[in-house]
C-alpha cells in the first residue's frame, strides 16, 4: 500500500492562459510511490481548478500576494490545522517571494516543506536580469536593458533596431517596430504589472522551451524538451510535441548545473535558422504544460514533492519523443451553492 | 543529400522530425524517393527507378526532385551538405 501525503497546490485557473495547478495534480495523482490528497490553493472564486473535485479534494481561499507574509502565514497555519498539509507547491511567479521568505517558518512551525528556488536564483534569472545571468552562466541571451520612463525611448532606440521586443515585469511581451509602438506597450505592461519594462533584442527563430527540475546541488533531475503546435492569441500553447534535441536539453542541464537550480523551472528558447539557442526566459516554476513530462516518462511534479520531503531521486534516463499535448476546453455545470460556499466563507 | 538519422518515416507516408517537431505527409512517389535517400541511394540511382516505374520525361524528373529535395532541405528532413 502506498503511503498518503497531503500537497496544497495554487495556480488552479486552467484557463485559455493556464497554471500550471492542475496538470502539476494530474501528475502527483499518477504517482506510483505515494497516494495524493490535494488541497487546491486559490486566490479568485472562478479558478476553475475549485470545481474539479475528482482532482481536488478540498480548496481554499488565500490572501493575494499583496497583503504580505503575515496573512499568508495566518491563513497557511489555518488551512494547516484543519489538513495537516506535507508539501505546498505554489505555481504563480507573483506568490514565489512570499512562500520563498516562508519556506523556513512554514518548516519549522507547520511541518510543512517546499522545494523552490534560492532568492539568489530567483533574482538572478529575473527578466531585467537575464542577460548578466546568460553572461554568468555561458547561455546566449538576446541583449536587454531596462527602462523605466518613455523618455528613454529616443536612447533605447541608439543602442536597439527595430524591431524589438517589449516586456512586462511579470508577463506578456511585444513585438514593437517603432517608438510610438515602443511607448503604446510601455503604457500598456507598466500599468498591467509595474515598472521596469524590459527592452529586448528581436531574435527571429522558432520557440522551444524545456520543462525541468533541479535538485539544488546542481543536478538535473529531469529537462523535457517541447515545441509549441499550436498557439493561442495569448501566446499559450494549446498544443505542443516534445522534441529530440540534445543540444537544447544539454544547455538546460548545464544552466541547472551552473545555478545550482533549486526546484521546478521553464526556460524559453529561440531556435534560430542556423541552429543556435537563445534563452529568452526562465520561468521560476513548473510550466502549465508539465503534463507531457509525465507523459513522456518524466513525472516531474512527482520527483519535487519526493525532493520536498528529503526523499532521494535519481535522474530520470530517456524520455518518450514525438509525443504530444492537446488541450481542450470543457464546461462544467457548478452548482450555485458551491460558488457560494467558495465565495463567502473561502473554503469548498 | 541525406535524410536525417533521427527522421521518423512511416509506412503511411508520415514524416516526423523529431528535432523540429514538424511532421509532413507525402504522396507514394515522394514516399518511395524518401525511402531511396533514406538507404543513401545517389540521384542518378532515383532517377533510373523512378524512370524506369512512372511514366515521366528527363526534365519533369529533374525539375520535380529539385523541388522535392529543396523542400526536404527547407524543413530541416535533409541535409545538404552530406
Amino acid at each position: 500500500m502506498k503511503p498518503k501525503i497531503t500537497v496544497a497546490v495554487s495556480g488552479l485557473n486552467n484557463i485559455d492562459s493556464p497554471g500550471p495547478g492542475i496538470p502539476v495534480i494530474r501528475a502527483l495523482k499518477e504517482s506510483k510511490d505515494f497516494d495524493v490528497n490535494i488541497i487546491g490553493l486559490s486566490y479568485e472564486t472562478l479558478e476553475p481548478g475549485l470545481y474539479m473535485h475528482d482532482l481536488v479534494n478540498k480548496s481554499y481561499q488565500i490572501p493575494l500576494p499583496s497583503a504580505g507574509i503575515d496573512s499568508l502565514m495566518e491563513r497557511l497555519s489555518y488551512i494547516n490545522n484543519q489538513e495537516n498539509v506535507d508539501v505546498v507547491i505554489p505555481n504563480f511567479d507573483a506568490e514565489l517571494a512570499n512562500f520563498m521568505k516562508l519556506e523556513q517558518r512554514l518548516k519549522t512551525e507547520l511541518g510543512i516543506s517546499m522545494f523552490l528556488p534560492t532568492q539568489e536564483q530567483f533574482d538572478e534569472r529575473h527578466k531585467a536580469n537575464l542577460y548578466e545571468f546568460g553572461q554568468k552562466h555561458g547561455v546566449s541571451v538576446p541583449y536587454s536593458k531596462m527602462m523605466f520612463s518613455t523618455n528613454e525611448i529616443n536612447a533605447i532606440a541608439t543602442e536597439f533596431s527595430y524591431p524589438m521586443v517589449v516586456k512586462g515585469k511579470f508577463y506578456e511581451a511585444y513585438i514593437a517596430y517603432n517608438p510610438e509602438q515602443v511607448a503604446n506597450y510601455f503604457n500598456k505592461l507598466s500599468a498591467k504589472w509595474g515598472l521596469p519594462i524590459i527592452i529586448q533584442e528581436y531574435v527571429f527563430g522558432s520557440e522551444v522551451n524545456v520543462t525541468a527540475l533541479g535538485d539544488g546541488q546542481g543536478n538535473a533531475i529531469s529537462a523535457v524538451p517541447m515545441r509549441k503546435l499550436f498557439i493561442t492569441d495569448k501566446g499559450k500553447a494549446w498544443a505542443g510535441i516534445s522534441l529530440d534535441d540534445d543540444e537544447l536539453v544539454n544547455i538546460a542541464k548545464n544552466v541547472i548545473s551552473s545555478s545550482k537550480w533549486r526546484g521546478g523551472m521553464e526556460l524559453e528558447f529561440i531556435k534560430t535558422a542556423e541552429n543556435k539557442y537563445y534563452l529568452l526566459e526562465i520561468n521560476p516554476r513548473f510550466p502549465a504544460w508539465v503534463y507531457l513530462a509525465a507523459g513522456c516518462g518524466h513525472n516531474q511534479p512527482e520527483a519535487l514533492v519526493k525532493l520536498a520531503l528529503n526523499k532521494s531521486v535519481v535522474p530520470f534516463g530517456n524520455y518518450d519523443i514525438g509525443k504530444m499535448f492537446i488541450r481542450y476546453s470543457y464546461d462544467m455545470i457548478v452548482d450555485l451553492k458551491e460558488f457560494e460556499q467558495i465565495s463567502t466563507i473561502g473554503e469548498l | 543529400m541525406k535524410i536525417k538519422k533521427n527522421v521518423a518515416i512511416s509506412e503511411s507516408g508520415f514524416i516526423f522530425n523529431p528535432t523540429t517537431g514538424d511532421s509532413f505527409s507525402t504522396n507514394p512517389i515522394g514516399l518511395e524517393i524518401i525511402r531511396m535517400l533514406k538507404d543513401e541511394k545517389g540521384k542518378d540511382d532515383i532517377r533510373k527507378a523512378i524512370l524506369s516505374k512512372y511514366n515521366a520525361d528527363e526534365s519533369t524528373f529533374e525539375k520535380d526532385y529539385y523541388d522535392f529535395v529543396m523542400m526536404l532541405q527547407n524543413n530541416q528532413v535533409g541535409d545538404e551538405g552530406e
